[in-house]
């Protein structure tokens, strides 16, 4: 036990595992002690009844959900590269374009939602474009620092020896920018989710199309407390595990070299 | 590679023929106004080790930079080979640098750093391999080609800095202060790994420190700087006999080469402090 207990990466785990467990039933133990109705707190044990007797509705909105943001990911990585590549040509194609790119992040979404949603027909694609301008900043500004943080010592190494644009971007630029990168996916990532929910909650599209939002909004009408949590859990879990997929990602292209993932280990 | 050369005394018997570089009232002026060079005349001539020395601020960087043609002089101008700079770089001239710090690619293995030059060139993995090895063997780095830099001493990585300028065969390799971060048991090993290489190599160097040792041990010729502005004060040939070992460092010729450039660099600041 105690040498198990020394093990760091068991503690990494075994710990916020613990502090998991406890909530859970300190919560129990408070809802059933304190005789709180269903309606205002469920118990862990009535979300957990919950999650499995309304699976097949809660499931088929965890998977709209998570086709939006997916999809929007997707397009928030495309185009949010892209657009760092542009923005490392030349300055004045940063310096008169970087405004917009911050007036997309500090416009709310909920606030150009609805125009979204009038504008474009289809849900589906009017839900990916909300949720992509929410993503889509983080991997612009990360992915442009990324490029322009390149070693001076090496950029000159790279002229001396006469490398072309393209030897430069391919050895130097894309390598040394891809530790900016790949945090600006682990908050991409996260922010993809919160835009798909939040532009589901502005749209409330129900029927066949609906998502993880339209369950949550659905049972608070209904005061249906308990599905209201499992709906929320199932959020929260999506997140986390798109959160720890980001990690495993960067680590799996940077583990090797890169001094953040080294120091994790000890 | 230990001194087999035969010692055909070099450099200063050496036929003059063309400079490997010329400066030609070279100067460099910011547009701000700063003043990090006056204009200098040098010239360096093939198989010399050439050390630039004096205090930050002295231009000596600012000269290396123009050498490697990664700084413009302001106003007069610089040869290489007799020729300008891309021109003699098309046929074929080789100039490489080795920075203050390592600069090598954290990604990259060893071997991978070492090889850039070549891939950067086109030359095939395939015939760029044996070139890399023996690289690596002339730093001493034999077996290190797999590991990546940041598992090296900062030592080790500065030889790695040094195989991938010598993977080329230069010839004229730069260096800037490369040990100057460096501790001082460390940086005489190099240095004495550095003067045998350019020994045995019959390489033509021109190095930047700003330590009277460093400058004694390994130069046929120290240029002293001086700062405030930015000018060649004086230089001194140092007429000691090659290969030189650490055996040098503890003679009496040492010593006095100490304090003759200590004095020039006490009578060089001295004159900038009037003129200022």
């Amino acid at each position: 036990m105690t040498p198990l207990a020394r093990n760091p990466k068991f503690a990494r785990i075994a710990a916020p595992l613990m502090v998991g467990v406890l909530v859970i039933v300190v919560w129990h133990a408070l809802v059933t002690l304190l005789k709180v109705p269903q309606y205002l707190v469920p118990g862990p044990v009535s979300v957990a009844r919950t999650l499995v007797t309304d699976w097949g509705l809660l499931s088929s909105s965890l998977l709209v959900t998570l086709k939006i943001t997916f999809l929007a990911f997707a397009c928030a990585v495309v185009l949010g590269t892209t657009i760092a590549f542009l923005f490392v040509q030349s300055r004045w194609i940063e310096v008169s374009f970087f405004p917009y790119a911050v007036l997309m992040q500090v416009t709310p979404v909920v606030a150009i939602a609805p125009l979204i949603i009038i504008w474009v027909k289809n849900p589906t694609i009017a839900l990916t474009i909300c949720a992509t301008l929410v993503a889509l900043f983080p991997i612009i500004s990360n992915t442009t620092l990324g490029l322009r943080s390149v070693n001076p010592g090496l950029l000159s190494l790279f002229r001396m020896n006469r490398a072309t644009r393209m030897q430069t971007l391919l050895r130097l630029r894309i390598p040394s920018a891809l530790p900016y990168f790949f945090g600006g996916l682990r908050i991409s990532s996260g922010l993809a989710l919160i835009g798909a929910v939040v532009a589901e909650f502005v749209a409330g599209t129900g029927g066949t199309g609906a998502g993880l939002a339209y369950q949550i909004l659905q049972a608070g009408f209904q005061l249906n407390i308990p599905r209201l949590f499992a709906a929320l859990l199932l959020i929260t879990v999506t997140g986390v595990l798109l959160f720890a997929l980001m990690v495993w990602l960067s680590r799996l292209f940077l583990g090797t070299w890169h001094d953040s993932e080294m120091v994790q280990e000890g | 590679m230990n001194a087999t050369a035969l010692p055909e005394q070099l450099a200063a018997e050496a036929p003059p023929g063309i400079p490997v570089v010329q400066a030609l009232a070279a100067e460099k002026v910011y547009p701000n106004g700063t003043r990090a060079l006056d204009p200098v005349d040098l010239s360096i001539r093939a198989g010399e080790f050439v050390t630039l020395l004096g205090p930050s601020g002295c231009g000596k960087s600012t000269l290396l930079k123009m050498v490697a043609g990664l700084l413009q002089p302001s106003y007069g101008r610089l040869r290489w080979w007799g020729g300008g700079f891309d021109e003699v770089r098309g046929e074929g001239r080789r100039l490489d640098f080795v920075f203050q710090d390592a600069t090598l690619m954290p990604w990259a293995r060893v071997d991978r750093n070492v090889r850039l030059p070549l891939d950067l060139a086109g030359v095939a993995p395939g015939a760029a391999q044996p070139r890399v090895d023996s690289a690596l063997d002339l730093v001493g780095l034999k077996g290190f080609g797999r590991h990546y830099p940041r598992e090296l001493s900062g030592g080790m990585q500065m030889r790695v800095s040094i195989a991938r300028a010598l993977v080329n065969e230069p010839d004229l390799l730069l260096m800037d202060e490369p040990f100057g971060a460096l501790d001082e048991i460390t940086r005489n090993r190099l240095d004495a790994d550095l003067i045998r290489l350019w020994w045995a190599r019959k390489l033509t160097v021109i190095f930047v420190t700003h330590s009277i040792y460093e400058a004694v041990f390994l130069s046929t010729r120290v240029v002293v700087m001086a700062a405030r502005p930015g000018r060649v004060f004086r230089e001194v040939v140092i007429d000691e006999p090659h290969p030189r070992t650490d055996a040098f460092r503890v003679t009496q010729s040492f010593a006095r080469y100490c304090r003759e450039l200590t004095e020039l660099l006490m009578e060089a600041s001295a004159a900038g402090d009037t003129s200022a």
